[in-house]
């Protein structure tokens, strides 16, 4: 019978309350399986299975707090206890050192032991499992990129530190690569300059059409100038959202050829129309508000230029385009970014659109998102113009293919009917993946963004 | 006043003042602080290299009584401790002035005087000539550890010694308690019962020198048992009492008479890092709840512009361990990105027969589960340990199952600590017992037992018929 444990959830997270069981006695659960949703100060987690077998007896119930390391289930998976084991990996290797240091007198201290050699697999699972709660496909991809295509280390490897002389630790380091995760080529597996040499450039190659080189970048990132040296600084350490945010924009980044294309588009008559409906919409229960209008637009654009509701699977030489249509709208709250995900905005109206913005944005801001309602957009939409500016360039959610950036409209002069005109004009920035999207085909589907707010009636005559 | 300098370097013992001189060698402007005249810390001054001259007149004393045995009979010795404790003194004075000389050729910034932190940037050293107030770059903070006390044990008489008091070498007492069967009370009540103290030695868990494997231990355990009066295991002194005669100390464990009056009470029961530097509290350094400071593995606190390095920084305690973080800590201010990562470190008791050991123990392979193979040579099989009458000496290598890499080293014999050097360089390289097996070691030496315990590993030693077990 197999333990499964609540795994490292994160820095700075040790416990959660558990928002949804998702398994039941007697279910077959399978590895990678989520299991329970986690609802901690950060996000919503869902948390899965490092164990399989058949549920024999759960051991919570919705509500309950729960710490890092306990047990959430049981199975049956009648082969003793090994995957338990493995299943409390991340808690074990501190626990063995800590009691492989007992009370001794400290003169006599024979620790010449260093830390415990953390197991890669077991270091790369907790982490990138419970990350999934924000965005999960990135840390996906990276945790999927990062593993040595080496052979497994041997059983024992979190405790016998790798084989490798000083310098060649030290080579390892310097060129950012973990010496624990070289194998060796040398008698006793000893892991030779060469070794390191050839795991970096393997690394390298095997990531590099993926993107990000993720198993270097991490550690090989350059060190830090101490800036105390120029006043005073403080330090604090990063929130799990800061950290997911960090990891995922910089892949995008990464991953996306970015261009942005930027765009003015008259709302004078859509403030009109947003004018006189908005108590009726107020009546049911949202804000008629310009995002809420241009998601609207964005699902109606989404469905006539399909490349923009695609995804690019370089692995297997693919464009995937998608037949639903679900828009994320950036949040900004107080713990960061977050974008939760309007789905099928085809098939509702204004007003729906309006209502779920307005409940999404609350549970944004209430930490109650959960992992579904922030995944699955086709485009996103981030809206600055409550705040200011005239245009900036957003970067793509990957792997969407496209976001639109709104800015603060204003009145400007334009010329119309021979004369100018005073009209309200916002400015919009389309930011898209080029290697998906052609710049024309970016500029058609601006235009026709900024035509279907300027006539209303384009959105009904094909949304 | 107030000087600047790009490192301050806390403490002169061996973390700091090998800090101070890495540092010069970069290329640094480097300042050292330290209350005694030159820099040396305990290590020099009250430490290591007052109980090896001691240690080293101790074993003169003792081979010359063995001599008998060889047919070469000496009258016994006449001990002048006044001279021997200068000669002592003579060889800290000279090893201090000597690290202080080089100081000086490294134009290191050497201030006398006792230093308060005043903040990440700076601090001040009251010294003889008034106070200097320092800017630092970067600070390291080496400030070393002092003898534990314990309530149980505090008692203001001059007959109560700890390691430092009993380095001076005050008198030989007629007898001596020693208080702690870690390394430090087993040297000195080796020093001690040789000059002619009958020595006893209360140790409070089952063994003396806890940590170590109990098969290295056992050949020193075998010879302090003549040279000691008794030896008390699992036994604790719960009171000690100043009488006319003496300390009257109270025992509660494994001990026959309860209650024993001696000249002299050594108390040895380790050491307590000094993390409470005048200052600390201007700066963000964390102290951990045994009063480390905490440090990352570049030994860097969490104030960035301060390191911790040596005793202050954890443990193992060992000056060979400080002037390696010492290395790091340098290096990490340089930009480079060294850590502190050793594979082993080594530990050297210097008692007589000497044990050393490095990597892991087989008590703590077993322990964290590793799947080892210990490979033992006794010495009774090796001549050079039978030309000078001592075989009762072991080498021990502790192997990984699968591959026979070398994990750890264990030597117990006359001389151990000069042979661990090359289990430490084993195990640092990821050399296998194949390897050890293959490289010529001199003929006759005590480092043939090492490549005899590989051989052993294989079933092939040349002078240990042990064949391998199919």
């Amino acid at each position: 019978m197999t333990e499964f444990k609540v795994p490292e959830l994160g820095e700075n997270v040790a416990s959660g309350d558990v928002a949804k069981i998702l398994i039941n006695v007697g279910d077959t659960v399978k590895k990678e399986q989520p299991v329970i949703e986690l609802e901690t100060d950060k996000a919503t987690i869902e948390v899965p299975s490092s164990v399989a077998g058949v549920v024999k007896e759960v051991k919570v119930k919705k509500g309950d707090k729960v710490q890092v390391g306990s047990v959430i289930f049981t199975v049956d998976d009648g082969a003793g206890n090994g995957a338990g084991k493995s299943a409390a990996a991340p808690a074990k290797p501190a626990e063995a050192k800590a009691e492989a240091k007992p009370e001794a007198p400290p003169e006599a201290q024979p620790e010449p032991k260093p830390e415990p050699r953390p197991d890669p697999k077991a270091e790369a699972k907790p982490e990138s499992k419970p990350e999934t709660k924000v965005l999960s496909m990135p840390q996906r991809q990276a945790a999927d990129a990062a593993p040595p295509p080496a052979p497994a280390p041997a059983p024992a490897a979190n405790v016998v530190p790798a084989a490798a002389s000083p310098a060649v630790r030290r080579l390892a380091r310097e060129i950012g690569v973990d010496i624990n995760a070289v194998p060796g080529t040398g008698p006793a597996g000893r892991i030779s300059q060469d070794d390191v040499k050839e795991h970096a450039r393997r690394i390298l190659s095997s990531v590099g059409s993926a993107g990000a080189p993720a198993a270097i970048s991490a550690r090989a990132s350059r060190p830090m100038p101490d800036f105390a040296k120029w006043g005073e600084v403080v330090r604090e350490p990063w929130s799990n959202i800061r950290r997911v945010t960090s990891e995922h924009l910089s892949y995008s980044w990464n991953t996306v050829p970015h261009v942005t294309q930027f765009d003015k588009a008259d709302v004078t008559a859509l403030e009109e129309l947003r004018k006189k409906y908005k108590d009726q919409v107020v009546k049911a229960g949202g804000n008629l508000t310009v995002t809420a209008m241009l998601v609207k637009v964005l699902a109606t654009a989404l469905q006539k230029f399909p490349q923009f509701n695609a995804s690019i699977d370089p692995e297997r030489g693919e464009i995937i385009y998608k037949k639903y249509v679900n828009v994320g709208v950036a949040v900004d709250t107080d713990r960061g970014l977050l974008v939760p995900v309007i789905k099928d905005v085809s098939r509702k109206n204004i007003t729906q659109i309006a209502v779920e913005l307005q409940q999404l944005a609350e549970k944004a801001r209430d930490r109650k998102l959960t992992v579904d309602e922030m995944s699955g957009g086709s485009m996103s939409l981030s809206n600055l113009g409550g705040i200011g500016g005239t245009y900036f360039t957003p970067i793509v959610n990957w792997p969407e293919a496209a976001i639109l950036g709104v800015s603060r409209g204003g009145t400007e002069p334009v010329w119309r009917n021979n004369q100018f005109e005073p009209r309200q004009m916002l400015p919009l920035s389309l930011s898209y993946d080029h290697r998906l999207i052609d710049g024309a085909d970016a500029i058609r589907f601006l235009r026709w963004v900024v035509e279907a707010i300027e006539q209303p009636f384009l959105l009904s005559l094909i949304g | 006043m107030a000087q600047t300098t790009q490192i301050a370097v806390l403490g002169a013992g061996p973390g700091g003042y090998a800090a101070a001189f890495y540092a010069a060698d970069l290329g640094m402007q480097v300042t050292l602080i330290d209350e005694e005249k030159n820099p040396g810390g305990v290590c020099l001054y009250r430490g290591c290299i007052p109980s090896k001259a001691l240690l080293h007149v101790a074993k003169v004393v003792d081979e010359a009584a063995h001599a008998s045995k060889w047919g070469v009979t000496y009258s016994a010795p006449a001990i002048d401790v006044d001279k021997l404790r200068a000669y002592k003194q003579g060889v800290v004075d000279k090893l201090t002035a000597g690290v202080g000389s080089v100081a000086k050729l490294r134009k290191v910034n050497y201030v006398q005087g006792r230093a308060t932190i005043a903040g990440p940037k700076s601090l001040k050293v009251a010294g003889a000539s008034g106070e200097t107030e320092i800017q630092f770059e970067h600070l390291i903070l080496a400030t070393g550890s002092h003898p534990t006390k314990i309530p149980s044990l505090a008692l203001d008489s001059p007959r109560m010694m700890d390691s430092t008091s009993g380095l001076e070498l005050p008198d030989v007492p007629k007898s001596l308690l020693v208080v702690g069967g870690g390394y430090i009370g087993l040297e000195l009540g080796t020093v001690y019962a040789t000059l002619g103290s009958k020595v006893s030695v209360v140790e409070m868990t089952a063994g003396l020198l806890p940590g170590a494997d109990r098969d290295l231990v056992q050949p020193l355990e075998k010879r302090l048992k003549a040279l000691f009066s008794s030896i008390m295991l699992n036994t604790k002194v719960v009171k000690v009492a100043e009488e006319k005669d003496g300390i009257r100390v109270t025992f509660e464990g494994d001990v026959a008479e309860k209650e024993q009056l001696f000249d002299r009470v050594l108390v040895a029961i380790g050491r307590r890092p000094n993390s409470k530097v005048p200052g600390l509290e201007t700066t963000r350094v964390k102290v951990d709840a045994k009063g480390f400071i905490e440090t990352d593995p570049q030994r860097r606190t969490a104030e960035p512009s301060i390191f911790a390095i040596g005793d202050v920084a954890g443990e193992p305690m060992l000056a060979h361990k400080a002037s390696h973080e010492a290395r790091v800590a340098v290096e990490a201010i340089a930009g480079h990105k060294a850590v502190f990562e050793p594979q082993a470190i080594p530990a050297v008791v210097f008692t007589d027969p000497e044990i050393a050991w490095c990597g892991l123990t087989e008590a703590q392979a077993k322990e964290q589960g590793v799947d080892v193979d210990v490979a033992k040579f006794p010495w009774g099989a090796l001549s050079r340990a039978i030309t000078v009458d001592r075989p009762e000496g072991l080498t021990k290598l502790v192997l990984e199952k699968s591959t026979g890499r070398v994990l750890g080293v264990g030597i117990s014999g006359s001389g151990a600590g000069e042979l661990i050097a090359e289990g430490v360089l084993a195990i640092e390289m990821g050399a296998s017992a194949e390897d050890l097996k293959m490289v010529i070691h001199p003929h006759p030496t005590l480092s043939e037992s090492v490549m005899e315990a590989a051989e052993v590993f294989f079933g092939q030693s040349t002078h240990v018929y042990k064949p391998k077990r199919k």
